[in-house]
């Protein structure tokens, strides 16, 4: 492989990508520990959540996320991979007509983005996303 | 007061009873995660929209609590349900004590 700028510029980020997953362990724990938080440790059932989140993002700044649980009175977004692993929590209102939101959200490196839903009977469900990520945001 | 904070907000005008409708909004700000360094190598403070509500007629529609990984311009898309006539108001509260808000009629026919 000649050595060009486009070929040094994909080595260089899968170098980044590398020592990325080294450390997240660290991070996987810390979202487990979070969600562990949430449910009180009440086990997670599977299914009763839609998350769409792209496959791949180019930009970790703003990754568009979409949510969409019936019957949830809450979702709470995690990104197992961030310094911080809570993203965000959408409580639902009595006039909220559908219990989905979408937003954007920053993605540091390539990870899981983990929902939970709460739902009306005080069970939780989840849903998981790979995303990868090709320039990660939270600054760093 | 962080400089430069426009929310904006879509609604439809009008509505029939009990319609379900899409609302989105943006409110303009850095959302600076209190992650990033400057030149010097300084961490820069945290400085965040930490919550956002939207409320129809006094009654909630959605609550949300924003942490640092949400991008810079928050940007929320939901469904709403319209019972009568009357008023959305939308409120963002900022880290530093703000309060920003903006409210949206619409028309039941």
């Amino acid at each position: 492989m000649k050595l060009t700028r486009r070929n040094l510029l994909i080595l260089s980020s899968a170098g980044v990508a590398a020592t990325a997953m080294g450390s997240l362990p660290a991070f996987a724990s810390l979202t487990d520990d979070a969600i562990a938080e949430l449910t009180g440790g009440a086990a997670l059932g599977e299914g009763g959540v839609t998350l769409t989140a792209p496959e791949i993002a180019e930009n970790g700044n703003t990754v568009p996320i979409e949510v969409d649980a019936p019957g949830a009175v809450a979702i709470t977004l995690f990104a197992d991979g961030n310094p911080v692993p809570n993203v965000a929590t959408f409580n639902f209102g009595p006039l909220s007509a559908s219990r989905s939101a979408s937003t954007r959200i920053r993605l540091a490196t390539t990870q899981n983005v983990v929902a939970v839903a709460k739902m009306e009977d005080g069970s939780y469900q989840m849903a998981k996303a790979n995303v990868k990520v090709t320039i990660g945001g939270c600054g760093g | 007061m962080a400089s430069g904070v426009k929310p904006r907000v879509k609604v439809p005008k009008t509505a029939a009873a009990g319609e379900t409708i899409t609302i989105k909004t943006l409110i303009s700000h850095k959302m600076e995660s209190g992650q990033r360094k400057d030149d010097d190598g300084n961490v820069i403070p945290r400085s965040i929209i930490n919550r956002f509500t939207a409320d129809f007629n006094g009654q909630n529609v959605i609550d949300v609590t924003l942490e640092p990984a949400i991008s810079t311009n928050p940007y929320f898309q939901f469904e709403a349900t319209v019972p009568e006539s009357g008023e959305f108001t939308f409120t963002w509260y900022d880290d530093d004590g703000d309060v920003y808000d903006t409210s949206k009629k619409i028309e039941v026919a």
